[in-house]
């Protein structure tokens, strides 16, 4: 086996990953296309918000890799920090994605039934956006979100999103780009330069991404509100990017790329998943006692819902993946260093924040006519062929796999644990 | 029949004292132990010492304090003297998590602390056993067996020409003792 490494080693975006992930997308064309046109519009819109904002978080999520690696001065991930820069480069597009998925889903509208009632409400936010909730003495007024107003209203809302995101996408776009530059002046200006403004990202993203998934997901069902949606939230973009980025690390070596990356950097990334995944289910039960303990009518709906027969199986289906799987698969030693088991793990936890996502979403938007079919896996699938292929395709416009003049480069490529 | 117990070569540099190890293994000398005042990475490798079993003590506490602490609050509140606590059901495990997991915290960091002391024979009063007292500041020590059927002159060059800057011969194990 060669043991230098080439630090010129450029990703060529061909062959099967290519036509696979094309494949993939056409497949999530076509059957999102048909669940329109089978009048299944809002299950479908369900769906494209789903792998939308799934989409856009495990690309955030990337940034923050990078942000969080700077800002702890770590060397370990020097030699890895290309693959979520390259998510960083996707965000942009999965950001207008999201935007456009959410613009349409609040204008256009059809017929459906709300509360019992018949209404013509929006394909998504039907509860807060439906004309007339914030009108009195219109027969859809409902004071509580006409109090609620003040915030979920169209333009502050859009407003709201777009900055967020727009900031989130300026950070990213700034952190690989410095680390480019840096490859070719080298130094450490733009080493400094990068702490700096991962420094204000981290205190930017901490402040906004809980509002940002306030508004995406926790509006959905806008009676009902819990202070730690954000944080549970934070918790699964964040297990789900470490899942993603080990995962495109593995298959990248597989294929032959990135030989410097060691079993001991994919130990360390196996430990971040392991530590995240049980820090989700300590935000996911810390939401769940309050509310369960409290039993205040107002709270408790959400998991009550959740508690219907359609949702009963998915709801402790989501708790035995995420928590026992982690728990029972990767917590040994062994296990994390095992490239196999750590991809089985990585793959399984990426369907489990899916299905996570599922029971967020599902509840506010179809309700009880939630089922999973083909719109669900040809949504699914759709979006994570465009996530590979646009994702495979940023990674092969890095003049290199490697950030070369990284400062802590040397100490990635010996590390050990 | 010499008294010397334990041979000790010690380095300035931990680079010259790892090529130290290599000479000794080369020429099939056993090492005893090394004393290094940090830690230095690849070196359990060389010197072929198994992984650390403290992760597995730490999970046995775990599971001994979660199984503690739920049996505890089990005979408490469900079977000696059940109340009614917001109109819950009397054994409403929700409410038997937080506790659970504070003492399943508690006993896997306690008892993997112990099980270190235990394991390093380091207790509160006790005094250190050191074989070199130097290996705790700035130098590189390694031991060597004396028993070896290897003649000590040899040890001795193997040990000078990697770079040692003293060789010792030491009659007793430890120079400190309780």
């Amino acid at each position: 086996m060669n043991t230098h490494n080439s630090l010129d080693e450029q990703f060529v975006f061909t062959g099967k990953a290519k036509t696979w992930s094309l494949a993939a997308i056409a497949i999530g064309v076509l059957l999102a296309a048909i669940g329109f046109l089978t009048g299944q519009g809002e299950r479908t819109f369900a769906n494209l918000l789903l792998m939308g904002y799934y989409f856009t978080c495990v690309c955030t999520a990337g940034v923050f890799f990078c942000a969080l690696q700077y800002v702890a001065q770590a060397g370990w991930s020097a030699s890895l920090l290309r693959v979520p820069q390259a998510f960083a480069r996707v965000l942009p597009i999965a950001a207008v994605i999201l935007l456009v998925i959410i613009i349409a889903g609040l204008n256009l509208t059809h017929h459906t039934e709300i509360e019992g009632k018949d209404a013509i409400a929006p394909y998504l936010y039907k509860i807060w956006h439906q004309a007339g909730v914030t009108t009195p003495g219109s027969e859809n007024y409902d004071p509580v979100l006409a109090g609620k107003a003040g915030f979920l209203n169209v333009p502050f809302f859009l407003v709201r999103l777009i900055v967020f995101l727009g900031a989130y996408v300026i950070f990213g776009w700034l952190l690989a780009k410095y680390s480019e530059t840096e490859d070719e002046l080298g130094g450490l200006f733009y080493y400094k330069k990068s702490f700096t403004i991962s420094a204000a990202f981290l205190v930017i993203f901490g402040f906004t991404q809980p509002v940002f998934s306030f508004d995406v997901v926790m509006s959905l069902e806008a009676h009902w509100f819990s202070t730690m949606f954000g944080w549970y939230n934070f918790a699964a973009m964040w297990v789900s990017c470490l899942s993603v980025i080990t995962l495109t690390i593995i298959l990248l070596r597989a294929n032959g790329y990135m030989q410097w990356v060691t079993q001991d950097h994919l130990h360390n990334l196996g430990q971040l998943i392991f530590g995240f995944s049980i820090f989700w289910t300590y935000v996911w039960f810390a939401q769940f006692l309050l509310i369960y303990y409290a039993n205040i009518p107002e709270e408790s709906v959400y998991f009550l819902r959740r508690w219907e027969p359609e949702y009963k199986f998915w709801f402790w289906l989501n708790i035995v993946i995420n928590f026992m799987g982690p728990l029972l698969i990767i917590m040994a030693r062994d296990s994390k260093r095992t490239t196999s088991v750590l991809k089985a793990t990585c793959i399984l936890l990426i369907v489990g924040h899916w299905l996570d996502y599922f029971i967020m979403i599902m509840p506010g938007t179809v309700g009880d006519k939630v089922g999973f079919s083909y719109i669900e896996l040809g949504v699914a699938v759709g979006f994570i062929g465009l996530f590979t292929f646009l994702m495979l395709n940023a990674l092969s416009k890095f003049k290199s796999l490697i950030p070369k003049k990284h400062p802590f480069l040397q100490e990635s490529l010996h590390h050990h644990i | 029949m010499s008294s010397t117990k334990y041979i000790l070569g010690i380095f300035d540099d931990p680079d010259e004292m790892m090529h130290g190890i290599d000479g000794l293994q080369k020429n099939s000398v056993p090492i005893y132990d090394v004393y290094t005042p940090m830690p230095i990475h690849g070196i359990d490798a060389k010197l072929g010492i198994k992984d650390s079993r403290l992760g597995y003590a730490a999970f046995m506490f775990g599971c001994m304090g979660g199984t503690t602490i739920f049996t505890i609050v089990y005979y408490f509140l469900v079977h000696d003297w059940p109340m009614d606590i917001g109109g819950k059901n009397f054994f409403a495990i929700p409410d038997f998590i937080p506790v659970t997991f504070e003492w399943t915290v508690l006993f896997a960091s306690y008892g993997m602390a112990f099980t270190f002391f235990f394991a390093t024979h380091l207790f509160p009063g006790r005094a250190p056993r050191v074989m070199d007292l130097r290996a705790t500041n700035d130098k590189f020590v390694i031991a060597i067996d004396a028993k070896g059927n290897i003649p000590h002159e040899d040890i001795n060059n193997i040990l000078k020409e990697a770079g040692a800057v003293e060789v010792k011969h030491n009659d007793r194990k430890y120079v400190s003792y309780e």
